[in-house]
This record gives structure tokens, C-alpha cells and sequence, in this order.
């Protein structure tokens, strides 16, 4: 799941599709995290995993309000095209 | 998921990774992440992404590969080497005895009553960060959206 997103990441031009790609990445380590909790019948890894979504759902709002920002100026979502950042 | 050009239906097919996932979590006996799972990731972040994509309405996307063929090697390179280090760390490593399934402690460990005691007293000062970034990040995403810069 982790090189599906790597995947996803790389190859994708749609910033929104790139975020998702991001989502999956974080899902299938918060995955291993659960895994290693119910083996070792352990609360810790469970509660990380509950920071991690705390932190995901953060940074899925922050960037989609760049996407949006950013689509406001140059009418695109294509990160080829989004090279402000270009010295 | 990653081969659909349009990004409504890939995001629908995200929503089914996050519910496929959540009966994952179940199966593990993580029913409070399971359920968090479920409302958080497959309900709430990903009608955000969806009211996105609708809002912005983005443009069909070339095909990557169709013009740059040279990258498509250093990708699959990547991405190959990638997997066997995650294959190789999972299967071939040396499984040590301690790592037994304690089915009872674990069903246990999975309950709502467990989890919040466990937050508010070990791990109070983390959750209380957690709040404050959501705070943060709720408040940075409205200046950035409401901002016009130049």
C-alpha cells in the first residue's frame, strides 16, 4: 500500500490526486502501527495512531487550502505547471 | 486507485481503501480506531477532497508516461526498490518468540474505555498538541483560502 502511494506520489500530475496518494501513504503506516498494538497487546500503538489521523486531517485542511489559493491565481491544479517556487 | 485519470472516481476508490481498512482495524480488535477510521478518514476528510475536486473542476491530465518515457525507468526503480526493502524487512527478518498474539490483552487494549484512560493520563500533554494544531490548522486554512496574494 505504502509503494502504491509512492506510486501515486511520482507519477500524478493533479495535485489533489498527489494529496491522496499522501493519505494512503499515512494509512498504511498507521496499518503496521495497529498491527504491532494488537500483537503485543498494547494501547500505545492505538492511541498513536489516533495523533497521527489528528495530524493527517490537519494537513489534508492546510493543503487543500494552498491547492485552492494556488488554483485562484494560476487556474491550475497541474504541478507541472505551478513553478513560482523556480528561482 | 492511482491509474484513473479522473479524480472523482480515483477518490471514490479511496473511500473504499479507507473502509476495507477499517474492517482491517477490526479484525486487529481496534474497534475505537476502527470506528475513528470511519468517521474521520472516510467521512470527513474525503468529502473535503471530493468538494475539491468539484469546486476546482480540474482539467483533464495528460498521460505522464506518454511524454517523458526516460523517467518512467528512474520511477519504476524507485518504486521497486522500495518494495523489495519493505518485503525483505517484513518477510525475512527473524521473527523473535516475544512477538506472540495475546488475544486477550489485545481485545482489551482495543476499547474505548482503555484508550481514554490512556489518553487523558499518560498522554494528556500529546493530546492537548493535537487539539492546538487542529486549532492552528483550522485557522491557517481560512486565512489561506480567503487570502489573495498579489
Amino acid at each position: 500500500m505504502f509503494s502504491v502511494g509512492i506510486v501515486g506520489v511520482l507519477t500524478r500530475r493533479n495535485a489533489i490526486v498527489v494529496f491522496m496518494c499522501v493519505e494512503l501513504m499515512l494509512n498504511s503506516a498507521n496499518l503496521t502501527l495497529i498491527t504491532f498494538s494488537s500483537y503485543l497487546g498494547d494501547v500505545t500503538g492505538q492511541l498513536f495512531v489516533f495523533f497521527v489521523m489528528a495530524v493527517a486531517a490537519a494537513e489534508a485542511a492546510v493543503g487543500l487550502a494552498i491547492i485552492i489559493a494556488i488554483f485562484r491565481n494560476k487556474l491550475t491544479v497541474n504541478i507541472d505547471e505551478i513553478n513560482i517556487l523556480k528561482w | 486507485m492511482i491509474t484513473r485519470p479522473n479524480p472523482v472516481i480515483s477518490a471514490l476508490f479511496l473511500v473504499l481503501n479507507f473502509a476495507a481498512l477499517a474492517g482491517l482495524y477490526l479484525i486487529l480488535n481496534a474497534q475505537f480506531i476502527a470506528v475513528a477510521q470511519v468517521i474521520v478518514y472516510a467521512g470527513a476528510i474525503m468529502v473535503f477532497f471530493l468538494f475539491v475536486i468539484m469546486l476546482l473542476n480540474p482539467e483533464k491530465e495528460k498521460r505522464f508516461f506518454e511524454e517523458r518515457p526516460k523517467l518512467r525507468i528512474f520511477i519504476v526503480m524507485i518504486v521497486v526498490l522500495i518494495l523489495v526493502q519493505l518485503v525483505y524487512m517484513i518477510f525475512l527478518s527473524r521473527p523473535s518468540n516475544e512477538l506472540t498474539r495475546e488475544a486477550a490483552r489485545s481485545v482489551e487494549a482495543g476499547t474505548i474505555e482503555n484508550i481514554g484512560r490512556e489518553m487523558f493520563t499518560n498522554y494528556v500533554l500529546p493530546f492537548e498538541a493535537a487539539g492546538y494544531l487542529l486549532l492552528a490548522a483550522t485557522i491557517g486554512a481560512l486565512v489561506l483560502a480567503k487570502k489573495k496574494f498579489e
